[in-house]
């Protein structure tokens, strides 16, 4: 089923392209990741199916809904983890979970559920009352996932979620990611190849806004000839003529 | 509901930055024992204590400016807002949560002011009582219009706008320290134009309980009020869908 779908999705600043002629396609459950070098058009991608930038021209859906005729509604199927940490530094981890909960108007009695079980998925049982600036970048990472969860949204997005942790830090983000494959689609950017490979279903390679390619690891290695994966998104964008 | 949470939120970031309480309660308080102090030895009046009180608690209110502002800006630069702004908040859930949080600290500034103004000497009075509520109005301007210029600018700017020029543009422009009429007629028409003077003069009128005289001066305090909020929430909606 699909979840996810958008047609000819553009946007332009004055004098660039961000992102040309989107279409593309994500079934549900799916996990998706948007590969590319700076400047791709990946975080631009995201701010306009998450409603946090209007399309130039073009739609997105969401579930069914637009992004430009059914902001709202998209709002409240989607999370979002934005490129930075999206956290408020002089709250608690709990303070933070329960600000969510509070903005998405859950019960008391809800609030406390949410934040027993991703706290426990996450585990940040230990550290609820730590102010969240004094946390490992690492563990602010997965508090900025846990926000984005908190109202079981049907499609995630995580922008450049490993972005400066280290390898340890990372690969424990990574199995938090995974554990999220299946319960909801997830969209997320990055410009680590082996992100790429090792978490998503399919992958889209960008470049100056374009979509070069979209399929699984396997697929760009046997349509590029290439034995590495690293080598064959080279391949990909060095052929580009975009 | 959700505009509460989110002032709830931002209550705690302003109350838990300990500078904002130094320069919040604190600095009025100082300029009130300092200036009290230059007054006992001196033989004109240039500081008593009824009518140097008024205006200290209004000049202490253009923190509030400096706050708003900053809280704002700051969150703007951050991912945070951005997170904030793919949930269901609105521009005007957001600009009331900024806002909201930020009246009972003024008057908490102003209730401190007027406390350390009986201590030294400001005669007990229900105007008082009268005075500090009036104060809720012109919060309400001088904080919309550090929402407005958080809207507008980044952390260093608003450092600078609100934090050196419009401290000092509210000082010399609402007659805190000195006669307005000492500065000529143009000046004086040109500070009337704007709420500063009309704030002060509205504490000090309700201080005395002249209250036939505050009704000019209430009326400009609330359309520069009115004005700034649907200023911040228009500018704040525009950049929002600028991102």
């Amino acid at each position: 089923m699909e979840m996810v779908r958008t047609v000819c999705l553009t946007k332009k600043y004055k004098d660039s392209v961000a992102l040309d002629r989107l279409n593309l396609e994500i079934e549900k459950g799916e996990l998706f990741s948007l590969l590319g070098i700076n400047g791709a058009g990946k975080t631009t991608a995201i701010k306009l199916l998450s409603c946090l930038a209007a399309p130039t021209s073009g739609d997105a859906f969401i579930g069914g809904y637009s992004v430009i005729r059914d902001a709202m509604r998209v709002k409240r199927m989607i999370g979002v983890s934005p490129q930075e940490t999206a956290v408020a530094y002089n709250l608690s981890v709990m303070e933070n979970l329960e600000l969510m909960c509070g903005i998405h108007g859950f019960s008391g009695e809800k609030t406390a559920e949410k934040i027993r079980a991703l706290s426990e998925e996450f585990h940040l049982r230990e550290i609820l009352s730590k102010k969240a600036g004094t946390l490992s970048g690492g563990f602010q990472r997965r508090l900025s996932i846990a926000m984005a969860l908190i109202t079981e949204p049907e499609v995630l997005f995580l922008d450049e979620p490993t972005l400066g942790l280290d390898v340890i830090a990372r690969s424990e983000l990574w199995e938090v990611i995974r554990a999220l494959k299946g319960r909801m689609t997830v969209i997320l950017t990055t410009h680590y190849m082996e992100e790429a490979e090792a978490l998503s279903d399919r992958i889209g390679i960008m470049k100056s806004g374009k979509l070069l390619f979209v399929g699984t690891a396997q697929a760009l290695l046997a349509q590029t000839g290439e034995d590495q994966f690293e080598k064959a998104f080279i391949s990909v964008i060095k052929e580009a003529a975009v | 509901m959700k505009m509460l949470t989110f002032a709830k939120r931002c209550a705690k970031e302003i109350l838990r930055d300990p500078l904002n309480l130094v320069f919040g309660l604190g600095f009025p308080i100082v300029l009130l024992l300092l200036l009290s102090a230059i007054q006992s030895n001196i033989p004109v009046s240039l500081f008593e204590i009824d009518r140097l009180t008024p205006g200290i608690t209004v000049f202490g209110l253009s923190f509030m400016t400096l706050f708003s502002s900053t809280l704002l800006a700051r969150d703007r630069e951050s991912s945070f807002l951005q997170r904030l702004y793919t949930t269901p908040l609105k521009a005007g859930d957001f600009i009331l949560g900024y806002m909201l949080p930020m009246i009972p600290i003024a008057a908490a500034q102003g209730i401190a002011c007027y406390a350390v103004a009986l201590a030294l000497g400001l005669r007990v009075s229900l105007h008082i009582v009268y005075a500090v509520l009036m104060m809720i109005p012109i919060s309400v301007f001088y904080i919309a219009l550090g929402l407005l210029c958080g809207s507008l600018f980044n952390v260093k700017q608003v450092g600078g706008i609100c934090g050196a020029l419009l401290t000092n543009l509210s000082a010399w422009l609402s007659g805190v320290w000195f006669d307005l009429e000492l500065m000529g007629e143009g000046f004086q028409r040109f500070a009337h134009l704007l709420p500063f003077v009309h704030a002060v003069e509205l504490e000090r009128a309700v201080l005395k309980g002249a209250f036939e005289d505050i009704w000019i001066h209430l009326g400009v305090v609330l359309g520069y009020g009115i004005a700034m909020t649907l200023g911040a929430v228009f500018i704040f909606l525009r950049k929002m869908k600028a991102q």
